[in-house]
Formats: C-alpha cells, structure tokens, sequence
C-alpha cells in the first residue's frame, strides 16, 4: 500500500530545548507547544480534533498511568484520547494509522521530556534490562552502547575518529537551530579524549539530555488541502523491533532500523532510497548510532557512513545533510520525544523555515528515532512536500 | 455491517481468532512466557503462524506491577514481535479493549492484514501487594503525600452513586454473585463460585467502607491474545468471522476530585462514539450481550448505565430482577468478568472482548448465553476513573 498524498501534517509546534526548565512543569511544556502547534495549524482543538496521541514511559514521568495527566493541558477533555508507550514516531503512526481508516479527520500528536526532574536517570534505565537475566548484573546500562559500538567498529572497519566526526559535526549544526540546548564548536580531538563512559564510548559521544515538548496537528488530504497551502505529507511509515535478548541480538547490525526503514520505503513508493531522499534526520543518542543507523537505512552501504561523514558528504553542506537539526547530540536527548524532534526538522526543512540552517532545493526527508538502550526498537518515517 | 455513521468505505475487520492462559494469583511462568502462550493459542485457534502475522499490538498495564521499564520492549519477543512492527498503547485500565481497539486500526488503516493483538499482565512481581504500586498513579503534589490507595477513591466513588440513587450495598452486591457464579463455568477463572451467596459479600471484610473484600476482583497473573484481520483474509481463514462494528474511547479530566463520579460519562461518550461508527440507534434492543468491565461490583451497574443500557439509576434493580443473568434479557458478564474469572488489569479487559467473540461463534460452552447473540458489547475503565473504551463486535 502506497500513502502518497493521504495524511499531511498541517500543524507544527514546540517548547524547548533547554538543558534544564525550573520555570515550565511537564504540563506548562506540553500546553506551550500544544497551543503554538493549533495556531501553526489554524484549528480550534475543542472544535476540530477528532483524536489525540500522547507519547510516553511511565518510568520517565514518575508517574503510573501516564495518560491520567495528558488531556487537560493539550484541551482534550472528553474527547477520544491514548497514549503509545513508545517512541514519538510510534505515535505518529498511530495517528496516522487512525486518519488511514477514514474515521478520523484531524489528530493530534504530543511527546515531551522533562529529563531535567529525573534524578537519577542511568537507575531508571536499569529497570529494562531483563530482571531475570541482565539486571542482577547491576551494571550502568550504557555498558550495552559501549560493546555495541565496539563491535560495530570491530564488523566494519570504522574508526573512532569517524565516530567523533559525528559529534562535532552535529554540535556544530546545532550552533544554527536558536531550539538547540546543547550547541558548541568541538574538534575530533576534543571528542575523543573526554573521558570513557564504557570504552570505547567517550562522554562527548552520548548526547545530553534536554527538557521540552513537541505537538503535531495531522490531517486527511481533504482536510489537509482546506487547512494550508503547504501541507508536509506523509509519504511513508515503518516501525520494527528486532529480539530484545542481548544475548541473540545482532550487536553490530541494527536490523531494527533496516526493517523500519524498508516498511517506510515500501509505505512510500521508495525504491532507491539514497537517490529519493534529499535528507535525513537519524537517531545519534550515541555518535555511533547515526553511522549504524545511516547504513541499516539503505543510505550508503555497510562500513561507509564513517568515512562520509569524515569527508563531509553529511554535513549541512554536503551531498546528503544529515541531523543538520543539531541531532540528539546537538538538540539534547528528550526521552521518548527525541523522534518527534527528528521529524520537526524535517517538516520545518520541507516548509522552508529552517533559518540560518535552510538546506536549500529539499523536497522529500527522512527521519528516524530508536528507542535507546537496552532496546531493539526503531521507527522511520518519510515526509515530503 | 457497518452502520450509516461509518465513514468513507473504511475497510472491514474482523477477529478471527482468540486464545488466553489460566487466570491465577501467582504465575510460575515469567511476563514473556505468559504472553507467549496466549499468543500461540490466539493463532492455534485461526490455524496461523508468525508468518501470516503483519503486526503485534501489545497492552499491558503499569510498568510498576513488573518493575519494569519500556515494558513492550522486554515483552515484543514473548508476544511474537521479532522482526515484526510492534507497538503499545496504553489508556490504564482501559488498555485491554483499547488493545482490541488499536488492532482495528491497524488493519482498517490498510496498511496490515493480519495483527496479533497481546495484553499480558503480572501484578503478583509487585510484592507483598500491587496495591503499592498504585500510590505512583497520583499527582505528585497534591496528591501522593496522603498516601491512598484505589480502594479508597473507588469507595468514594461507590458512596457517590449509592447516594445520588438510594442504593444499598445489598442491591450491589448481587453482582458479584452473579459473576462469580458464571465464572464456575469458565476452565481459566480464578475465583469461580457455584455457593457464594449475598450474605457472604455483605459479611466479607471492610477495605474501605462501602467496599468490602468480596466487592472487588483479585489481583492476578494472566495473558489474551486475538488474531485480527482484514475482510479478504478473514474469509479465507473462517467462516465465523466476528466483524469489529464500532469503536469508542474517551478520557476525562485529571482533576477527578472536581467531578460528579455519581455517573461515568466518558463512557457515554465512548459508547456514543461507538454506537454512531455502529449505527447503532437504540442500544437497548440492538446489543444482545454485554461486558462491561467489572473491577468492582458497582462498576459494572455504573457501566451499564454510562453505556445507555438502563436509566441512570436503575441498573441495580434490573440486576436483581435477573436481567442482566446469563438467561435474562441482557446477559451481562457472562464470562464471569473480573470479580470471577480475575482482573489482570489489561488480559482482563481483553478477555472481555475474547467472550464475546467466543459467544458470538457459540463457542463459550457452558458459558453459551442461549438465543443466538448476534451482536455485543466489550467495555473497559481505568486512569483516575476517567477512561472508557468501548468495542462492538457482531456476526
């Protein structure tokens, strides 16, 4: 099934990134971009939308039952409400799901992080590890990056260097986006002698996190047509999770991301990924991820992201820009909202509001959120004018 | 068929096939095993395998019951997600018709054929008792430091509807009665009882006056899982497809304290999101068999009114009239619900929705309402007595 010209996003808006937002609670984010994203969208939330999607962890909030605290600040009272216990570009599937059925003109889709309230972060991560197997190895979850980028380097020959080029590239695009929490002008050097997390991982190498919020209006083509004259649309979708097991997951490959990216090419018409696409904005929680997940995504082949990103191919003013947004590295990490962040890029490329850093002549973009460790969950989607 | 209301030529879905472990307090089996057994039974029942299944749609509810986080991601492989999309939505207590819900539009959207819909749930991780667990769905602030629990805000809830009406616990508590009864003649209950009598809930132990001990469903380990799948596929695996007719779900405000909770209405306006998709006019004579969700006894008569099947008010006295038993007029929670077969939170609601699949195929054997149910009704509740979702499913 192709999707072209069926669901639009129509309605962008967005609080934050700061490292840290002691005057915003969680719901005055939310609110401050919900209300940003109707205007964007020209709607009436009491009057035009059919249903609303919130994306988020229990365990991120401190809260059970996220979805007890989401209706009222997004003006959804009474009124067909979930939440997606995913990655934000999980919940845009959903809504996009709803539209696809014909029952549903406009949805709404929220994710947020208030990362700055969470004390003690690496603890909470503990908790996903299998209790049975892994947790009682009480070890701090980034050890799964840290052997995971060994092996991928092991597997395909890609340096460190190439690694942290990925860092100070994307920190430096973030210089660019006024949203960006965590820009700054590094060397390869700088990168790479910061300090070992979980070798070879370096602490410049794992993007901080930030506070802020993110809300999408979506629409039906119809609706879409009546709403805007510049109508983003959903040109395709995918989603996968590979085995969580560490101890039978592929550490090298990110098979996850290959699956989502082909269902969102195959949802797109995409037969050539690299030649279709103009952009891309990638998941880079860690420097290496966004070599790994360029690869698993078709856009160059294995063991070459590396040194494409050395040479400058995906700079902002390379042949094919990647996270030209800052990525998580530059933007800051924002927990289950980091993927929303990706496709907020995209859309304001696409729009041609992207100031200073505008990629000029972009016409279809990629975007791509993985869930974080100790994960195998991933989700793409495409989005062109 | 669809109804008038349904927009557009939506495309049709049908659950095709069902399947659920044992209901019991204390599982041996981990989280994943239980959702493996589910899901391998729902594709036994269909004759499918893994390879026919597009997508898995996971319900599951509190990561606090497991203490753990991202609680899909350590299930998706027990649920049969390897390789596979996977994603979980999550309204509370009302995850598990929402589950069945979400695996609607999942095929309706016409981007799946097949979908595997998994709810699983294991509170006896959460030691000594889950209830612990439910300090956290609180506000932080105003909330928490008073230190509640469930029982205590549903007691105020059940005062609220006993008084609004004149009820007495007597005219209530014949609905535990009746569903642990039925639930007698369900091979997976955990609290089954042919004996239990009214006398024995109004003599059971006070939790939190109004609700006693025998009042309120147990805490329990259980999974269920449905095979969900576009028209042409259906056809091709059954011929007893049971087609999804209408869809509704609805979620009130936070601040539950500034609420009549004399009467649920989400609910309603979950119930008339799905009688509209239905086109259903007159839910009173077009539902022939309904599960309202059934956490406590009370609920299931405040759910019955919130879903416009008896005047507000008046569903205990239909209660005690026989109404609502297996052989009245409007069987109700012929499985037994929650208060018999057991309520691990999100299997439980979407064991709801596998009765009426199995009642609508004639295939709930001694639970077999008689008269050829052609069309019912699944409800589910949860949040801060704040979410309804509503599936209706007919032949």
């Amino acid at each position: 099934m192709i999707l072209r010209h069926r669901v639009a996003i129509v309605g962008a808006g967005w609080s934050g990134f700061r490292s840290i937002s002691p005057d915003l609670s969680y719901k005055e984010l939310m609110y401050d971009a919900a209300v940003k994203s109707y205007e964007d969208a020209g709607i009436d939330p009491r009057r035009d939308v059919d249903s609303f999607v919130s994306v988020g962890e229990d365990y991120h909030e401190g809260i059970s039952i996220m979805d007890e605290y989401v209706p009222d600040q997004l003006s959804a009272l009474h009124r067909p409400v979930q939440t997606i216990a995913g990655e934000g570009i999980h919940g845009l599937a959903a809504a996009a799901m709803q539209i696809l059925t014909g029952q549903f003109d406009v949805v709404v889709v929220e994710a947020h992080s208030k990362a700055s309230n969470v004390l003690t972060l690496p603890y909470v991560e503990a908790f996903a590890f299998d209790p049975v197997y892994n947790r009682p190895l009480k070890a701090h979850p980034i050890y799964v990056a840290g052997m995971e980028m060994l092996r991928y380097l092991a597997e395909t020959a890609t340096t460190h260097e190439e690694c942290a080029a990925v860092v100070a590239k994307n920190r430096a695009n973030a210089l660019k986006n006024p949203s960006a929490g965590h820009p700054a002008a590094l060397s390869i050097d700088d990168v790479l002698i910061s300090g070992p997390v979980a070798e070879p991982l370096t602490r410049l190498e794992c993007a901080d996190h930030s506070d802020g919020a993110i809300v999408f209006v979506l629409a039906s083509a119809e609706t879409a047509r009546a709403l805007t004259d510049h109508p983003v649309w959903l040109r395709g979708i995918g989603w996968a999770n590979d085995t969580f097991r560490l101890e039978s997951r592929p550490w090298g490959d990110a098979r996850y991301a290959r699956a989502a990216g082909e269902m969102a090419y195959r949802t797109a018409g995409i037969q050539s990924p690299r030649e279709e696409i103009d952009f891309a904005e990638i998941d880079d929680t860690f420097a290496y991820k966004e070599l790994q997940h360029t690869e698993a995504l078709g856009l160059c082949p294995p063991g070459v992201a590396g040194e494409w990103t050395l040479a400058g191919g995906t700079a902002s003013s390379g042949a094919f820009p990647v996270n030209v947004s800052g990525g998580a590295l530059g933007q800051g990490h924002l927990l289950d909202a980091t993927g929303l962040a990706r496709v907020l890029e995209v859309v304001l490329q696409l729009r041609g509001e992207a100031g200073q850093r505008q990629i000029e002549g972009v016409e279809t973009g990629l975007a791509f959120g993985w869930r974080g460790v100790p994960t195998t969950g991933g989700a793409a989607v495409v989005l062109g004018n | 068929m669809y109804g008038n209301r349904m927009k557009g030529n939506t495309p049709r879905v049908a659950v095709v096939g069902a399947g659920m472990t044992k209901f019991v307090r204390r599982a041996q089996e981990t989280a994943k095993e239980l959702a493996w057994e589910a899901a391998h039974l729902a594709l036994q029942s269909c004759e499918m395998t893994l390879d026919d299944i597009d997508a898995v749609v996971i319900g599951t509810a509190p990561d606090a019951f497991d203490g753990v986080h991202m609680k899909s991601e350590y299930l998706s492989d027990g649920c049969g997600g390897w390789g596979k999309p996977v994603i979980r939505g999550y309204v509370g207590g009302g995850t598990g018709v929402f589950a069945a819900i979400q695996g609607w539009y999942h095929v309706a959207s016409g981007l799946f054929d097949n979908v595997l819909v998994v709810c699983e749930e294991k509170m006896s991780s959460c030691q000594p008792h889950p209830q612990a667990a439910f300090l956290t769905i609180f506000d932080h602030t105003t909330e928490r430091p008073l230190k509640h629990n469930l029982l205590w805000i549903f007691a105020l809830e059940m005062n609220a509807y006993m008084n609004r009406y004149g009820l007495s616990k007597r005219d209530i508590a014949s609905v535990s009665v009746k569903n642990k009864h039925n639930a007698a003649d369900h091979p997976a209950a955990l609290l089954g009882d042919r004996d239990i009598t009214v006398d024995d809930v109004l003599n059971s132990p006070v939790l939190a006056w109004p609700v006693q001990r025998l009042d309120v469903s147990p805490v329990t380990d259980g999974a269920v899982a449905l095979v969900m799948s576009a028209s042409h596929e259906a056809r091709r695996v059954t011929n007893k497809p049971i087609w999804v007719e209408g869809v509704g779900w609805n979620l009130d405000t936070a601040y539950w304290t500034n609420r009549d909770l004399s009467y649920p209405v989400y609910v309603e306006e979950a119930a008339r999101m799905a009688y509209d998709m239905a086109g259903i006019t007159e839910p009173r004579k077009e539902i022939h068999i309904a599960e309202p969700y059934d956490p406590f006894d009370y609920k299931e008569l405040h759910h019955l009114e919130g879903l416009m099947l008896f005047d507000r008010g008046e569903a205990p006295k239909a209660a005690a009239d026989g109404v609502t038993q297996r052989d009245g007029d409007l069987p109700v929670c012929p499985s037994g619900g929650l208060l018999g077969v057991g309520n691990p939170i999100a299997a439980a609601g979407l064991m709801k929705v596998a009765e009426i699949f199995w009642q609508l195929r004639s295939e709930a054997g001694a639970r077999q309402v008689p008269g050829n149910p052609r069309r019912g009704l699944a409800q589910a509740w949860g949040d801060l007595m704040q979410v309804g979702t509503v599936i209706v499913m007919g032949t």
